[in-house]
């Protein structure tokens, strides 16, 4: 069996779970596709899910109304060990890959970690990921009656669900206590396609002045463009934007078909997040700034002056 | 808490890395780090500097830095010693070991010392990997808070404020647990001269890899640095329109990656 652990929001099935069912029928490995559901009153969730894999596992219970990295750990190793599972594939988003050592370490499997590309090969996974901050490519391979994979967000193509939805069960687990109290929580929700799902990033540095040159810079162009905004850290430190927008090394890793970078000078721990992007666009009035370095497209120039050419431009 | 003395034990957990701003060389499939800069991991830094701030504001601790890895890891060690940690330990090997292998080593060094905190970087920055704390953690069967970027310490009640996928949270969690560390969470002190003069009076225990049974989980196959081809098309925009102009219709047109 191959185990996908679904990520799921208000009833909705991330597109990194899609992309897992992609990863999970291009790896080169038999058995039936199997989808693990967690949480609290996740039916509409699995009934999405249903539609692209074989058969759901589901796990309905208060003990699971709200993430924490021990109970999923937990959860995912007793039901692949149950279901004889001998991959399981995990979206590497934060809560994916805090949880996933866990889960290795239960199942004394080895991790691939944060993988670009993993298929079969002889009987053991080959995988690609990423390592010294995004700038060399590693290969590794694993072997084992079981692995554990985080797969990176944005690599591989979304499974389009089928016609033919696949069996439901309903799972029991034996759950241990939560340790870690939760007393607040900030959420950044915003109404703005995600980051980590969008075609076209558009991301902000210093050089766009303030909060208030944010939003009429970077906000305003990626409303125009339908895209995702990002920021840099300083922004964020700065307190201009939320930690949900950062983009880098200890913010989120994306590879969207445009990165639009204003006002980006381009330290390594940013490029770190964004090198892999499919198209790198940058503006900035420092001709000799690294992001240049990396640039398929870019205007050297005042971000205040070009930005609104550019809205306007696009009106055309 | 350890039974045998009122003082509890802070676990830094540290290694010394490429710095960030050297470039990586590659050579036949392996990354090289001869006679390159190298530095203690900055998210690694955030831990130690927390160990010290956590004992400054009151928690009766004693503090242990704890490198597993080749010799250079000894600059790392002496780096943490230098800035106020009591005392170190050096698992020295030049085996290849994945996160969930060393895992069972840093487990093994904080059960033995009996820390009832382990403190370590969000992500390694030679491996870009996120998963030592979280598998230390579920070795020790201790809870874990991942990208701490807050903490305090009353009695045995650690709370705090850490980032998660879309936002953040406070959280409580009782000793003993794993947190791991990164930039925001404090700014990390250089070493003084008085410090930096201690550190030779202070322990750096050595230890061999062969008693903690670390096998390694993966096998390395090579390493490469994929160069994407970029098209380094930069256009002057002293003339703002014309230039937006011809970038519109070079990502429209060219790129077709925008409507």
């Amino acid at each position: 069996m191959i185990l996908v652990l679904v990520e799921h929001n208000a009833g909705k099935v991330s597109k990194a779970t899609y992309e897992l069912v992609t990863a999970a029928r291009e790896l080169g490995r038999e058995g039936p596709l199997a989808a693990l559901v967690l949480g609290r009153s996740v039916a509409a969730a699995a009934n999405e899910v249903a539609r692209a894999v074989d058969q759901v596992l589901v796990a309905d219970t208060p003990a699971l109304a709200a993430y924490d990295a021990s109970l999923w750990a937990s959860a995912v190793a007793q039901i692949a060990r149950e279901g004889e599972a001998h991959t399981i594939l995990i979206a590497a988003g934060r809560g994916g890959r805090e949880l996933s050592p866990r889960v290795a370490v239960k199942l004394d499997a080895p991790l691939l970690e944060d993988v670009t590309m993993v298929k079969d090969q002889d009987g053991e996974l080959l995988a690609e990921h990423y390592v010294f901050l995004a700038r060399v490519t590693e290969r590794v391979q694993a072997g084992g009656p079981v692995v554990v994979v985080s797969v990176k967000p944005g690599v591989y193509a979304a499974a389009l669900p089928g016609s033919e939805p696949g069996e439901q069960f309903d799972v029991d687990l034996d759950l241990p206590p939560r340790r870690v109290r939760v007393t607040a929580r900030t959420s950044e929700q915003k109404s703005r396609v995600a980051l980590s799902e969008a075609d076209v990033v558009v991301s902000g540095g210093r050089g766009v002045g303030n909060a208030e040159g944010f939003t009429e810079l970077v906000e305003r162009l990626a409303d125009r463009l339908g895209a995702a905004v990002g920021a840099t850290r300083a922004v964020v430190d700065a307190g201009w934007r939320p930690y949900a927008e950062q983009v880098g090394q200890t913010g989120k890793t994306i590879q969207p078909k445009a990165y639009i970078a204003i006002g980006i000078s381009g330290a390594v721990q940013h490029l770190s997040g964004m090198n892999k992007s499919k198209y790198i666009v940058a503006i900035n009035k420092d001709a000799e700034a690294p992001i240049f370095k990396i640039a398929d497209y870019g205007i050297v120039g005042d971000v205040k002056q070009i930005v609104p050419a550019i809205i306007d431009a696009l009106r055309k | 808490m350890n039974g045998e003395t009122a003082k509890m034990r802070i676990l830094t957990v540290v290694r010394q890395v490429l710095d960030a701003e050297a470039s990586v060389r590659v050579v036949d499939r392996r990354v090289h780090l001869d006679g390159c800069k190298l530095v203690m991991d900055t998210m690694d830094e955030y831990g130690v500097e927390e160990a010290l701030r956590l004992r400054e504001r009151g928690a009766e601790a004693e503090t242990l830095v704890l490198a597993v890895g080749p010799v250079r890891m000894q600059e790392a060690l002496r780096t943490a010693l230098a800035m106020g940690i009591d005392r170190a330990i050096h698992v020295e090997t030049d085996e290849w070991l994945d996160a969930i292998a060393l895992s069972k080593v840093v487990a093994q060094v904080a059960a033995q010392e009996r820390a009832d905190l382990i403190l370590c970087g969000g992500q390694q920055a030679d491996w870009d990997s996120q998963a030592l704390g979280a598998a230390v953690a579920e070795r020790l069967d201790w809870p874990q808070v991942t990208w701490v970027n807050a903490l305090e310490l009353k009695g045995t009640t650690l709370s705090g404020r850490h980032d998660v996928e879309d936002g953040n949270e406070s959280f409580e969690v009782e000793l003993p647990a794993v947190v791991t560390t990164q930039q925001g969470l404090n700014e990390p002190r250089y070493p003084t001269l008085p410090n930096i003069l201690k550190t030779k009076k202070k322990e750096v225990r050595k230890e061999g890899l062969e008693s903690f049974g670390a096998v390694p989980k993966l096998r390395f196959v090579s390493a490469e640095i994929q160069v994407r081809g970029r098209l380094g098309k930069i256009l002057n925009g002293k003339d703002a329109p014309a230039a937006a102009r011809e970038l519109v219709d070079l990502l429209r047109n060219e790129a077709r990656v925008i409507a």
